[in-house]
């Protein structure tokens, strides 16, 4: 049986690897692509433990998230779409309106 | 069919007919527009003539018949001298022998001269608007001589007053048409302030203003002591009455705007300023004799202002060379004939010569009409002559309405201007004075009358070569009338030849219970013979014919000239040609006062009220200025003050704010690992 630190290590990685694709890549696909990476991480907590203690309720919460990372991802790519409609750019960089 | 008790319906018709050209006229055809004005008059003019047979039909003591159709105002009561009485008017209609006579000449002759309006005024604009104001003149006067009380005679006095501005001013567009329209209302308004004056004392003294009623009063007064003959009160009530006279009849001293009035369509001059309107007068002080017999001093006013306006009038006739005002101031000295006869006691005299006076000088303006038509608006007698042969028909009319003005015995104006001369020389308020200045007039009247005649009919003519060659006859709708109207200028005086004459004097007997005499003291009349009677109308004639003589020789053997019309006057021509200076006069004592009270209070206003009104605007202005330089410094400085302070202040935070995602999202992450920190670590 594997030991759940394999599992965990391997989550903390896929995580580690989102962040830091979210944080440093300019292209607003990359972006979104690094958080479905990030969810999947989570995902991969929630089976492992699941299996660990033998509860299906962890399951189910995957089920949610993936899901949701549907939905999300549809909201996402019509958000960006609409974007590049007007700004015709996919770098963030140049979508700076938030501010001051 | 009982025509008594529809005398309401006769003003009524021309009032329909008014309503239906005034609204509808201008789409309808100018045959349609005159059929409807015409036929309303016509119907008008049935009613009247049935309603006259009827009258006659009845005892003379009865010929009194008064239709109330309801009751008009009712103010409630009020002191009057007999006690309280509630004032009450009714729109109530009165027919008696005057009322008929009025309203058969205003509907007979109203009748011809709707007629010959047809014809002359057919190529003008406005030809339904025309006949609108003519029809709603025809009710406004029958409603004067229809109604039985002194209210509803003013609401018909105002009416025709309004016709006659509206109808001065037809042609609107010339200013001096606007100008004696305007002189026409604002002199008649002096009148009918005299008039007004004197319902208001009727009503205060007798409180009643119906004819019938007031004539009562008088005499139950009498017998019981309560008036007696030179009343105060009486005699004021008679004055303030015939200052209203003076007004719409055209005596002094308000007489400057008939004159004027010529300025409107001829067939206007005809029916209102010679015919019916400006006999208003004479109705109602003939309607008023109970009241004027109480009151012989103003009879004497009456009789004084009557010779002289009928004197000045006819000296001014003399010498005018518009063909229209000629016969204006004939007419002037005509309706002062009228007065002359009401003032010596004689209304049936005067009322007499209305009548007959209506036949002549209708025709006499339409034939002026229908020479003016002939000649294209040219009214200048200087410009004119020699037209016998040319317009026959017009000629010959004319001929008879100047042989009927001149009192060429049989015709008309004979026996009705010779009963006048008559009672003002015999009658016991008669005096030799008035008789003389009558005749005087009788002479001027054939004088300037025959030389109107010559100077248009006969020597050479004078008329400009472009319109001679146009001259043509009028058609028949404008001949037809001035044929029926001189056939009236012939017979209208046979109803009253006189006694010595072999006749009956019927007229004055016929109108004798309206001017029933008052039971009071009166000077006893002189006895004259038929014989005396007889010379004077002798002399009358005479004077005529001196004056028919004098016209001729100077008119007609030899033709006009204007140089030596000017020498044989001497300094009395421009004088009379100026009408005395009459209307400078007036210019100077009122009207220009009028105009400086104007100007004055222009000045007050532009320099007082204009300047108070500039000097709060300033004022207001300035305080603007000032509140709004407080505005703008103190309270908007005080409010950019702190917003420029927190902007100031809070720089340094806003910087944070920097717009790239990335960043916010770097924030996030770095205080979600400060949290795991904390919890990994800091959790003791």
């Amino acid at each position: 049986m594997v030991p759940i630190y394999h599992y965990l290590l391997l989550s903390v990685a896929l995580f580690t690897i989102g962040v830091i694709g979210v944080l440093t890549r300019r292209n607003i696909m990359i972006i979104l692509m690094s958080i479905e990476l990030m969810m999947n991480a989570v995902n991969i907590n929630l089976i492992a433990f699941s299996n660990r203690l033998q509860q299906v309720t962890g399951q189910v919460f995957a089920i949610f998230v993936i899901t949701v990372a549907a939905a999300e991802a549809a909201v996402g790519l019509g958000i960006v779409i609409a974007m590049f409609k007007n700004k015709e750019t996919m770098n963030i960089n140049e979508i700076d309106l938030m501010k001051w | 069919m009982n025509f008594l008790d529809l005398i309401w319906l006769i003003p009524l018709f021309p009032a329909m007919g008014f309503a239906i050209n005034g609204l509808f006229g201008k789409r309808m055809s100018k045959t349609a527009v005159g059929v409807i004005a015409c036929g309303a008059v016509l119907i008008s003019f049935v009613f009247s003539a049935g309603a006259f047979a009827q009258l006659l039909q009845l005892e003379p003591e009865h010929r009194s018949h008064t239709v109330k159709l309801y009751e008009w105002m009712n103010a409630g009561l009020a002191h009057t001298k007999g006690g309280v009485a509630s004032f009450s008017v009714d729109w109530g209609f009165l027919l008696d022998p005057l009322s008929a006579v009025m309203i058969l000449v205003v509907t007979g002759i109203g009748f011809l001269i709707h007629v010959y309006s047809t014809g002359y005024m057919h190529e003008e604009d406005g030809f339904y608007r025309f006949f609108a104001y003519l029809n709603l003149f025809m009710f406004s006067m029958l409603m004067l001589v229809l109604g039985n009380n002194y209210l509803m005679m003013f609401v018909g006095w105002e009416g025709v007053g309004l016709c006659s501005y509206l109808l001065i001013g037809y042609y609107f567009h010339k200013k001096s048409a606007g100008d004696a329209a305007k002189k026409a209302f604002v002199v008649n308004r002096v009148g009918d302030w005299g008039f007004s004056i004197g319902i208001m004392l009727i009503f205060v003294t007798f409180g009643t203003l119906e004819f019938t009623r007031v004539s009562e009063a008088v005499r139950e007064g009498i017998t019981a002591g309560r008036f007696h003959v030179s009343d105060p009160l009486l005699i004021g009530i008679a004055l303030a009455l015939f200052v209203g006279a003076t007004g719409k009849s055209a005596q002094i001293p308000l007489f400057t705007w008939l004159p004027d009035a010529m300025e409107g369509p001829t067939p206007v001059s005809a029916l209102i300023h010679a015919a019916t309107m400006v006999t208003a007068g004479v109705y109602m002080v003939a309607r008023s004799n109970f009241i004027y017999q109480m009151a012989p001093q103003a009879m004497t006013a009456v009789a004084v202002i009557g010779a002289l306006t009928a004197f000045f009038a006819a000296s001014i006739g003399l010498v005018q060379n518009d063909i229209k005002r000629v016969l204006a101031y004939s007419t002037v000295s005509q309706l002062g004939y009228m007065f002359l006869a009401l003032g010596v006691g004689a209304f049936a005299a005067g009322i007499f010569h209305l009548m007959t006076h209506a036949f002549f000088k209708a025709l006499l303006f339409l034939g002026s009409g229908s020479v003016i038509h002939a000649l294209h608006h040219e009214q200048d007698m200087r410009r004119m002559g020699a037209l016998k042969n040319r317009i026959p028909t017009t000629f010959k009319t004319m001929f008879v309405g100047t042989l009927a003005i001149a009192g060429a015995p049989p015709l008309a104006g004979f026996f009705s201007k010779d009963e006048i001369l008559w009672k003002a020389f015999s009658s016991s308020q008669g005096h030799v004075i008035l008789w003389l200045m009558g005749a005087a007039v009788a002479g001027m009247t054939a004088f300037y009358m025959f030389r109107l005649l010559f100077m248009t009919f006969f020597g050479e003519s004078r008329v400009d070569h472009h319109t001679e060659q146009h001259i043509h006859e009028s058609p028949k709708s404008m001949t037809v009338p001035l044929i029926v109207l001189a056939i009236g200028a012939v017979v209208s005086g046979w109803i009253g030849i006189p006694v010595w004459l072999g006749g009956t004097n019927a007229f004055e007997h016929f109108l004798e219970p309206v001017f029933e005499p008052l039971p009071i003291p009166r000077a006893p009349e002189a006895e004259y013979s038929h014989v005396a009677e007889a010379g004077m109308a002798g002399v009358a004639v005479i004077v005529a014919l001196i004056g028919f003589g004098l016209a001729y020789s100077k008119y007609c053997k030899r033709s006009w000239e204007e140089r030596r019309e000017v020498a044989q006057y001497g300094a009395a021509y421009p004088v009379l040609l100026n009408k005395y200076y009459v209307d400078e006069l007036y210019d100077a004592l009122f009207v220009n006062r009028a105009k400086d009270t104007g100007t004055g209070l222009w000045r007050f206003d532009a320099k007082v009220v204009d300047g108070a009104v500039n000097f709060s605007a300033s004022a207001t202005v300035g305080s603007a200025v000032g509140s709004g330089w407080w505005d703008r410094w103190i309270v908007d400085g005080l409010v950019r003050f702190i917003g420029g302070f927190i902007k100031t202040v809070s720089w340094p935070i806003r910087l944070i704010q920097t717009g790239y995602v990335q960043n916010y999202a770097l924030v996030m992450i770095l205080g979600v690992l400060i949290f795991i920190g904390y919890v990994w670590w800091g959790n003791p």
